[in-house]
Parts: C-alpha cells; structure tokens; sequence
C-alpha cells in the first residue's frame, strides 16, 4: 500500500498527522505531507486506512500496490 | 529608517454604508420558514429542530435577517464551502445588516471575511505561528494555567465550570500570543458577547460595542509600535503583502478576528465537553480509566456539538438544489448540522466516544479551514486532561440551571458542577 496527500484538497487539518505520526507530517504552515516515499508497512496500513477516513478534505489517498 | 506612522491617526471607521433591515424578533411560527438562530429555543437544544428540518426540508428558509437559507445536510454544508465563487465571505456573521459590496475580497476581519485571491495571502500569514509544532510550545504554560483555574476551587462543592474554568483558557492563551495584559480577559468577554450575540440589538449598539473593540486594539497596537515585542502583535505590525506592511485596518482587523474566534469558540467546546461528562457517568469514568482514549473522544465531543456555525452571502441570484437563491441572501452554515447528517455518520444522535471513523466539519472545511483548530485542540486536551486528573468524579449539579449562548457560536454560558 501506498499513501499520497493530493495538495489540491489539503487545508492542513492535521488529521493525518496526529492518528498516523510516522505516514505524515506537517510542514511549515500545517499542511499534511507524506513522510518518506509512503510506501505503508504491513502493520501501518491501519493506521493509513484511519488517517484517509478521517482527513475532513478526503485527501489522503491510498493506493494497493499489485 | 522611516518612523512607523500608519497607527498615529484617528482609526475610527466612518459609519458604514452597506445595508441594514427590519429586525424581526420573537418565537418562530415554523422553523421551516421562519427559521431564527437567536431565539431562545434554538439555544436550548438545536438539534432537534436541524434534524427535523434535515428530513423534511432540507434547505430551510427565513424572511427574518433581510432573507436567508439553512442547509441542512452535510453534503449542501460542505458543496457551499467549497464554492467561493457563488458563497462570498463578504459577512461570516448573520445580522440585520450587510456590509457594501465594495468590502470584498478584503473583508472586515482578514482571513475570514475575505474571498480569494486576496483570502489565500492573508491567511498565509497566520498559518505559521498555529501549526501544531508551533503550539505546542504553549503546551506546558496551559497546563500550569489549567492547574491554578483548579486549586481556586479549594474547598468549593459547586463551581461552574463555564465561568471559573472553560472561559479562562482560551482567553490566557491568545492574550499571551497577542501580547496583550491578561488581566484585561473581562474585556476580552464583552468583545465577544457584542460581535457575536448581540445580533439583533440596534445598529447603533452594535455599532458602539465595535468601536470600543477597535479602540482598544489600536491602543494595544501603539503599544505595540512603540515597544516591538516577540509575539503575533507586533508580528502583524511588521508583516508584508505585496512589498508592503499591511493596511492598519487589516493589522486591527486579523487581531479582532483572533481575539474573538479564538476565545468564544474554544470556550464552547470546553464547555459542551464538560457538560456532556458531568451528565454521562459512564463516558467519564472510561476517560479517567482510559486517558488514551481522549483524543478519539475530544473528537466526538467537537463533532456532536461542533461550537461554530459560519454564514455566508449569495453572490448572484440563481436556482441551487431546489430552491431559489436571491443575491444576498444569508446562508446560515451549520458544521453543527452537518456533524449530525445520518447519510454522512452512522448514529449521528449517539455521542460514541470511541468512535474512530470521524470526518466532522466542527473546523470548517475548504479554503477557510480554522486557523486555529491546532492550538484550539491543545487547549481542549489539555484543559480535559487536567480537569479529569485533578476531579475524576463531578456531575452535573442543577440540569435547569445550564444556559447556551445563542446565536452562531454554541457553548454551555453557565454550567454548575458538583465537584466536592
Ligand atoms: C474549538 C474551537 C474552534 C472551533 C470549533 C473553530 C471553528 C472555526 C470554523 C468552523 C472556521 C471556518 C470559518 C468559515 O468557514 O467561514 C474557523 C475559522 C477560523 N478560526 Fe476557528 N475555531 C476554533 C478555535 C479557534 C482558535 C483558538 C483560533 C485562533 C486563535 C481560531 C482562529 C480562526 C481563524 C483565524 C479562522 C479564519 C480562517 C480563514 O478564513 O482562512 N479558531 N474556525
Ligand atoms: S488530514 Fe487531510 S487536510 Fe488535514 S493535513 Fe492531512 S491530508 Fe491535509
């Protein structure tokens, strides 16, 4: 699994980044941002899943890897 | 170096133009068609009427306040957000009176009273200093904060925790940003009450409580001019848009806009989350057993009773979904309502404090997203951890006694709890 932040949408809720700390970050002026190259690790794709249902904007998108 | 000189003349705003209409007051007849946010009913329990409306509806009208619509689903909520091109910020608060036309995209009170493209620099300037990095510098100072609110409790069995707690946070913190005296938060009180619930008092009322909120932030900014210090005041004194410092209206305008969102608001969701814990027994002992849980929980309480309604104005007349939109209507802008859409949660009505799935709109959405939900959420945890480590058993002491301020920003005004 992958995560990405569609920058169109993100207004920098932070939702990302406070239920999945080590996926996202925020940068200087709160915006959500992808740590590293977002591929998720088998026990952070729940944590992804959470983060992508809460994020108000739905900006975060995941993508399975085939 | 030139001598900063913006601030020196008489600031006063020429009564405005715009327009004004009849204020209609009094029970409603059908909150269909004659909806009004101010009267006492809708402060004691809203949610009932939005739900009703929600089914029924679901865009409701009023003739009251010169015309306007309460969409009542999350999806309308969030679609008239989202369009900045036919919803203006031009007035975010619904009154008897609409400022000219001219005011836009600037608006009274930058960010939140501007439309892009001019909305998207002012608001730039802000989001640096309320990251969640950036506040969480404020962390430990709220916290002794919350502490000392707790030890004037000594030997008290009643408090009122609207009053002597929540109401206090909030205004600590932004007057340390602001660098304003703490000891003015009594002020800062009356500020709020005058912007935002007296909405059908006389203009000229209204129009007094502004200036007296206008003349002292610009004696705060002289103050401020005269002796640069290391906070958000001087901050915006000395900031640029376009090569050049910012309008004195703007500075003045950006400050009473922190003062007054960040207070009453954070004040509120204090406030409704106390109250929902002094009367659920069950939820509170959870959260003392289970302080892990409080962030899910915070979340919940911010989404059942989301403090902040917005309001806009139509821009052009037009037909938008099913009903017939005049230029400059109101739009009342229920996050509140939308919290609480069965098509967007499951058991909206159920506060579930572990509810993991929680895509609320208690912050806005869009371009206009709070500025402050980052700080306002330290403060909310912070002010909860505290309570409930230092008086893990409460309840609610006289259920009758608990009033709601009316109006756009909802939270408990008195709210008597048994702590001893
Ligand atoms: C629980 C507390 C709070 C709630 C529920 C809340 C809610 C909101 C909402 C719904 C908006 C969107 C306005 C719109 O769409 O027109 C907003 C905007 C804003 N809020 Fe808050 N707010 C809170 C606390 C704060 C605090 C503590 C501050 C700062 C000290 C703050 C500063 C702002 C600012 C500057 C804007 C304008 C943003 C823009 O227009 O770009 N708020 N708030
Ligand atoms: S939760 Fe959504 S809007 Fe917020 S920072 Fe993350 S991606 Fe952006």
């Amino acid at each position: 699994m992958k995560v990405t932040i569609d920058p169109q949408r993100c207004q920098g809720h932070g939702r990302c980044y406070d239920l999945a700390p080590e996926l996202f970050g925020e940068d200087d002026e709160g915006y959500g941002r992808v740590l590293g190259d977002g591929l998720v690790p088998p026990d952070g794709e729940r944590a992804a899943r959470v983060a992508a249902a809460n994020c108000p904007e739905k900006a975060v998108v995941l993508t399975e890897e085939a | 170096m030139t001598v900063d000189d913006r601030f020196t003349r008489d600031l006063r705003q020429d009564p405005p133009t715009g327009t004004r209409n009849e204020v209609v007051v009094g029970p409603v007849s059908d909150w269909a068609t004659d909806f009004s946010h101010v009267e006492p009913e809708w402060a004691a329990d809203p949610y009932p009427i939005l739900d009703d409306l929600r089914d029924r509806c679901p865009i409701a009208h009023t003739g009251r306040f010169g015309g306007g619509w309460l969409p009542t689903r999350y999806e309308d909520v969030a679609a008239i957000a989202y369009d900045t091109e036919r919803f203006s910020s031009r007035s975010i608060i619904m009154s008897n009176y609409r400022p000219p036309l001219e005011i836009a995209p600037v608006g009274g009170v930058p960010p939140i009273s501007s439309d892009p493209p001019f909305h998207h620099d002012a608001r730039k300037l802000l989001l640096p200093a309320f990251t969640k990095k950036a506040v969480a510098t404020r962390e430990a100072a709220t916290r002794a904060f919350c502490h000392s609110l707790i030890d004037s409790f000594e030997g008290a069995e009643v408090v009122d925790a609207a009053r002597d707690y929540a109401q206090h946070i909030p205004m600590r913190v932004i007057a340390d940003m602001l660098g304003f005296p703490p000891e003015d938060g009594p002020r800062f009180r009356e500020f709020v009450e005058s912007a935002l619930e007296g909405v059908n008092l006389p203009p000229e009322e209204r129009m007094a409580g502004m200036d007296e909120l206008f003349d002292y932030l610009y004696t705060q900014i002289r103050d401020h001019v005269a002796t640069p210090r290391d906070d958000l005041t001087t901050y915006l004194i000395e900031a640029e848009l376009y090569g050049r410092k910012l309008e004195p209206a703007h500075v003045a305008g950006t400050i009473a806009l922190l003062l007054i969102a960040g207070i009453d608001t954070t004040w509120s969701a204090i406030g409704a989350s106390l109250w929902h814990l002094a009367k659920t027994p069950a939820d509170r002992e959870r959260l003392v057993a289970e302080p892990g849980l409080l962030p899910t929980a915070m979340e919940e309480f911010l989404r059942a009773y989301a403090p902040v309604t917005m309001a806009r104005l139509v821009k052009e007349d037009m037909h938008w979904r099913g009903v017939d939109m005049k230029a400059d209507d109101w739009i009342l802008l229920s996050f509140p309502s939308a919290n609480r859409d069965p098509a967007q949660f499951d058991r909206p009505e159920e506060v579930i404090i572990d509810r993991e799935i929680n895509r609320h709109a208690a912050f806005g959405l869009g371009i206009h997203r709070c500025v402050g939900s980052h700080l306002a959420r330290m403060e909310l945890r912070v002010a909860l951890e505290v309570w409930l480590e230092r008086v893990p058993v409460f309840g609610l002491d006289d259920p009758s006694a608990v009033t709601w301020a009316p109006g756009q920003v909802r939270g408990p005004r008195t709210l008597p709890i048994r702590i001893g």
